[in-house]
């Protein structure tokens, strides 16, 4: 890594685009002729449709046509951003049709318009009449899952939609055995992605009777084929193109709008049409992160050894399958790689409720058992009277570890020097003292110090195919265009690809231009942005790639200066003698002869498929320290410090932003942001930026991180995970640093003042004293 | 989506009163970060409007030879935190236009459309309530002052009869002079937020260190915004101190009318009136010259 372009803080390549706003996303093109397209949506949880008059809707001027379940294809499909199982059995679960004939939360989709505009849209949704047999709003798990309940979807015979756990060793020999078993229950929230971004698309039929949509997705090549499924149409008939994206955080890594905007388009004679979600049907409409319920019981010894633990969780995936229980199953898959548990039985359940659709959301599950498991660990280390960091250096897992359910191994792993680098930067040990002193002195605000760990993958390998595809053509000048599968959708993955390539190839960053559209019908074939696999997975497909074409010109400069390929090497765009470092020829003078010397000429290209079996773990801890008014019941971030392994750091300054967004993604999560439903009607209360409380840059503390750089073997440049991890272990650190301030273990999230209130009065907090202190 | 009729953007007082006159239904938009929300909603449809945006009397902060305090109906928030006279008389009307929404809002948003909002959040009227402000409300047929305090009928509703327009606050200098005053708003967020409970106070304290005035107001805590009339009876005459405080705050619960909502419970909100006015008439103790409290 002579040339230092990896590691880098860099400046990302679309910057001034986006900084100046010449930076194009959906929602800013415009054809001729554009029609607006509108959705019908149930004001009931679970009802079914008995009847839809339409008539009065199509007659209003400037109405182009009503799309019911009764004229769009009913074809049942699966909406989740996965690669196609060839295996029928191991798909994701089908339950979605375009259009619904039976409502299933607040804000399904019953019917459709097409229009000229959007007030006529608008209008004419009114003049839709449809009239409905309510059902019971199964709005808990609780309800959901009680013997005679009505079903969600009759055809699934259950409203389970998923119970596949695993277990490791003889669990219920080691609990009897233990010196301690402990156990807790904990609950965490739905909150949602809010992406800058709504969900948007606009389709059109082309001139060769091709169905066309453009769309804000992190899955362009998913979604092909599930457009075509859900059309019933042969997939390459389909063509999908993503332009810059506004932010995903995994609600886009699903198939919301576009099978409905391509039946749109259709029924309009193949005009455009825009399909744009506000903000308050983006925040029920597409993907939320699921609420789950987790009680965990854990066998330790007298020595603080974790030996065994249970999980049984209880999933609320909504409506409709969507990621479903891949969710449960990821997250439940991912801690094992932290701490070293004899045994485990781990006993997911998702279940379908009238609520909005939960799916993918960054760190796909382990969030919730984070939350669970991190804040279960603080309940024992103060049972125990270990300090929690004490406890924790005693179980981590080591480099060699074997995940005993798929033989996947640890191969780098910086969790301690993560976990001795966050003590230090918060000053642990000093500080765990003198607030204990301090808060004893009864003020009314208490200071409290907590931590929490996590491990991760990159990627979803072996649960996933993790296939990346990457083109490089070089240019006439010596430059090359990189083509990739995989999508920037904020993340900064052009860029670190470039420097990728660059690295590899021996080139400037300038000279790589990323072609950061991807179009199906161009683009290679990756499966997309989610998992945190770009960097890793696609990463390697690029690696292939530079390496193919540098080898190609290496072979080209033999050929027409007769010096054999493996004395030669490319340093700053230029072909050098290894040994003396001596310039032959620049790289562009290759590069023109390989378009026009009349013998040789054969312009060089390499299109390569990276299929990458293996799956590198990422590690990292959160610290903070926070300040409790335990009579309002509000919580101050003093000091957050998030520490990550994540192997060689690509490119620092971006990496810095992911973890900076990832935090703050988290404050929200631990805090204050929870969609919240009428719990008699399921009809959502706050799906607005208003009353939902996603934190502003006021209520954002300065963020503090580092990394430690451990080198990781397969990764191709060492790297692993970081885009979704540094969203783990806030909530629970948080949560443990209120417990140490207060002595008061909260265990379900959002913390808002409400709930802390609750909480602080139950145990006797509140009572006597008036000492008030100004602010 | 906005459906809007019609909309007249008026140059001078005299021509909004005539159109008001001329059609009572219009509406009186002024930073319109109410009014079109709530078109955006749906809940405002084919509206007539009338702009009172370009009428720069409107905007004026002053103060006259009697030493009443006038604020113009379209002041913003961004004004009163801005200007001297505020800074200098009434303090605590800058301290509640600072937690109004964020930057942009606070440039767009008038304290009178505050006000006619009828929002029991609106952070400008506890400010004004224990400001004792009067508003001046213009019709074609005269003028008419009304109390803050009487103008407040129920949720989003106010006492602004049809062709009337609201021009000035005005505030008697019997209502600030020697007054501490401070407003605490307790909001989930930092900004771009809604008030759970707004407590503004202000007091006057003899040199003997005995409270001589004290005057409290409560936001959320109820329909509209109130005035703790039975919490400001008992101080007169009492020391400041801890004790005295902590029942003054007990007593302002007396005056609230808190709900459950999905904000926050009525027991929470009483738990806060009682907490929060404390914290306020302490600092507002500190203001007033009268105690030290750190």
């Amino acid at each position: 890594m002579a040339s230092g372009i990896i590691g880098a803080s860099l400046p990302r390549l679309d910057a001034m685009a986006k900084v100046t706003g010449k930076a194009k996303y959906t929602g800013d093109y415009f054809l001729a002729d554009m029609l607006v397209g509108k959705i019908l949506r149930s004001p009931y949880a679970h009802a079914r449709v008995i009847n839809i008059e339409t008539s009065e809707a199509e007659a209003l001027p400037g109405v182009e046509a009503v799309l019911t379940h009764e004229n769009v294809p009913g074809n049942i499909y699966a909406t989740a951003g996965h690669p196609h199982s060839l295996d029928p059995e191991r798909g994701d679960v089908a339950d979605k049709t375009i259009l619904t004939s039976k409502a299933r939360f607040v804000g399904d989709e019953i019917a459709a318009v097409v229009a000229v505009d959007e007030i006529t849209a608008a209008r004419a949704l009114k003049l839709i009449k449809v009239e409905y047999e309510m059902l019971e709003a199964l709005l808990s798990t609780e309800a959901a899952l009680r013997e005679g309940a009505p079903l969600v979807h009759d055809e699934r015979g259950s409203n389970i939609a998923g119970s596949a756990g695993y277990h490791v060793g003889d669990i219920d020999s080691v609990m009897q055995q233990a010196d301690f078993i402990f156990s807790d229950e904990f609950e965490t929230g739905i909150v949602q992605h809010c992406a800058l971004e709504n969900h948007v698309s606009y389709a059109y039929i082309d001139e060769d009777e091709r169905i066309v949509i453009v769309s804000s997705t992190q899955i362009p090549h998913i979604a092909r084929r599930i457009v075509g499924q859900a059309l019933g149409l042969p997939w390459g008939r389909i063509r999908i193109i993503k332009p810059y994206v506004g932010g995903g955080f995994g609600g886009k890594q699903d198939v919301c709008l576009e099978p409905l905007n391509a039946a749109m388009t259709m029924a309009v004679g193949g005009r455009p049409v825009k399909l744009e979600l506000t903000r308050e049907e983006y925040m029920i409409g597409t993907r939320t992160r699921h609420s789950v319920k987790l009680k965990l019981k854990t066998a330790v010894s007298n020595e603080g050894k974790l030996l065994a633990i249970q999980v049984d969780a209880v999933s609320n995936t909504g409506a409709y399958a969507s990621h479903g229980h891949s969710v449960m199953l990821a997250g439940g898959s991912k801690f094992k790689y932290l701490y070293n548990f004899d045994a485990i039985r781990y006993m997911p359940r998702t279940v379908y409720t009238n609520l909005p659709v939960a799916g993918a959301m960054r760190a796909y599950g382990s969030p919730q058992i984070a939350f669970a498991l991190e804040s279960h660990l603080d309940n024992i280390a103060v049972k125990l009277d270990i300090d929690p960091v004490e406890l924790r250096l005693k179980n981590f897992n080591r480099v060699g570890y074997k995940d005993p359910n798929t033989g996947n191994q640890i191969l780098s792993c910086g969790v301690r020097e993560c976990v001795e680098r966050g003590k230090e930067l918060i000053d642990w040990d000093k500080k765990r003292q003198s607030f204990k002193e301090k808060n004893e002195r009864g003020s009314h605000k208490k200071r409290g110090l907590g931590m929490a760990c996590f491990s991760y993958g990159t990627g979803t390998y072996p649960a996933g195919l993790e296939v990346a595809g990457a083109r490089i053509i070089l240019n006439q000048d010596g430059s090359v265009q990189l083509q990739i599968g995989a999508t920037e959708i904020g993340q900064g993955s052009d860029t670190v690809f470039a420097q990728m390539a660059a690295e590899t190839m021996g080139i400037p960053m300038g000279m790589v231009n990323v072609v950061s559209t991807q179009d199906t019908d161009i683009s290679p074939f990756d499966t997309g942005s989610y998992a945190s696999r770009q960097t890793y997975i696609t990463g390697m497909a690029i690696r292939k790639a530079a390496g193919e074409v540098k080898n190609k010109i290496l072979e080209f400069a033999r050929r027409i200066s007769d010096l054999p390929a493996d004395c030669l090497e490319i340093a700053d765009a230029n072909i050098i003698l290894k040994d003396s470092g001596s310039i032959i020829m620049p790289v562009a003078a290759v590069a023109l002869q390989s378009y026009y010397d009349r013998q040789n000429s054969e312009p060089i290209t390499a299109d390569i498929s990276n299929n990458a079996r293996v799956n590198a773990i990422s590690f990292g801890t959160t610290f903070v320290e926070v300040e409790v008014d335990i009579k309002t019941g509000q919580i101050e971030i003093i000091e957050i410090f998030n520490v990550h392994d994540s192997g060689k750091i690509i490119n620092r300054q971006l990496a810095e932003g992911q973890v900076h967004g990832a935090v703050s993604m988290a404050l929200g999560y631990a805090l204050s942001e929870e969609l919240l439903f009428d719990n008699k009607t399921g009809k959502p209360l706050n799906n607005n930026l208003l009353d939902y409380k996603l934190p502003t840059i006021l209520d954002t503390p300065v963020i503090g991180l580092d990394f430690i750089e451990t080198f990781e073997p397969t990764g191709p440049y060492g790297n692993k995970a970081l885009g979704e991890p540094p969203t783990i272990s806030p909530a629970p650190a948080i949560r443990n640093a209120v417990f140490d301030a207060t002595g008061v273990a909260i265990n379900r999230i959002p913390i808002r003042p409400q709930l802390a209130f609750e909480k602080f009065k139950a145990a006797g907090l509140l009572e006597g004293g008036d000492q008030v202190v100004p602010d | 989506m906005y459906l809007i009729d019609d909309y007249i953007e008026a140059d001078s007082v005299d021509e909004a009163v005539n159109l008001l006159a001329d059609n009572p239904e219009r509406l009186i938009i002024a930073g319109g970060t109410d009014l079109l929300i709530k078109m955006r909603d749906g809940i405002l449809e084919n509206v007539q409007m009338v702009g009172i945006r370009r009428i720069e009397p409107l905007r004026k902060i002053e103060k006259d030879e009697q030493n009443v305090i006038s604020i113009g109906a379209m002041a913003t928030f961004n004004d009163l935190v801005r200007s001297e006279l505020v800074q200098n008389n009434i303090p605590i009307m800058a301290e509640a236009a600072m937690t109004v929404g964020g930057p942009q809002i606070r440039e767009m948003a008038t304290v009178g459309g505050n006000l006619c909002n009828g929002m029991p959040s609106a952070d400008s009227a506890p400010a004004l309530l224990v400001l004792n402000a009067r508003l001046k409300l213009l019709s074609k047929s005269g003028v008419r002052l009304a109390p803050l305090q009487e103008f407040y009928l129920r949720p989003g509703k106010v006492d602004l009869r049809p062709g009337e327009l609201l021009t000035e606050i005005l505030i008697s200098k019997e209502d600030y002079l020697n007054f501490g005053g401070c407003y605490i708003k307790f909001a989930p967020r930092k900004a771009m937020d809604l008030a759970i409970l707004g407590v503004a106070v202000t007091c006057r304290i003899r040199v003997t260190g005995i409270f001589d005035l004290v005057r409290i107001a409560l936001g959320v805590a109820g329909p509209t915004p109130l005035r703790c009339e039975i919490a400001e009876n008992f101080p007169p005459g009492k020391p400041v101190n801890d004790s005295i405080i902590a029942e003054i705050g007990r007593l302002a619960v007396k005056s609230s009318r808190a709900r459950d909502s999905q904000r926050a419970s009525k027991e929470f909100r009483e738990h806060l009136v009682v907490e929060l006015t404390q914290r306020a008439l302490k600092s507002a103790c500190n203001r007033a010259g009268g105690i030290s409290y750190d």
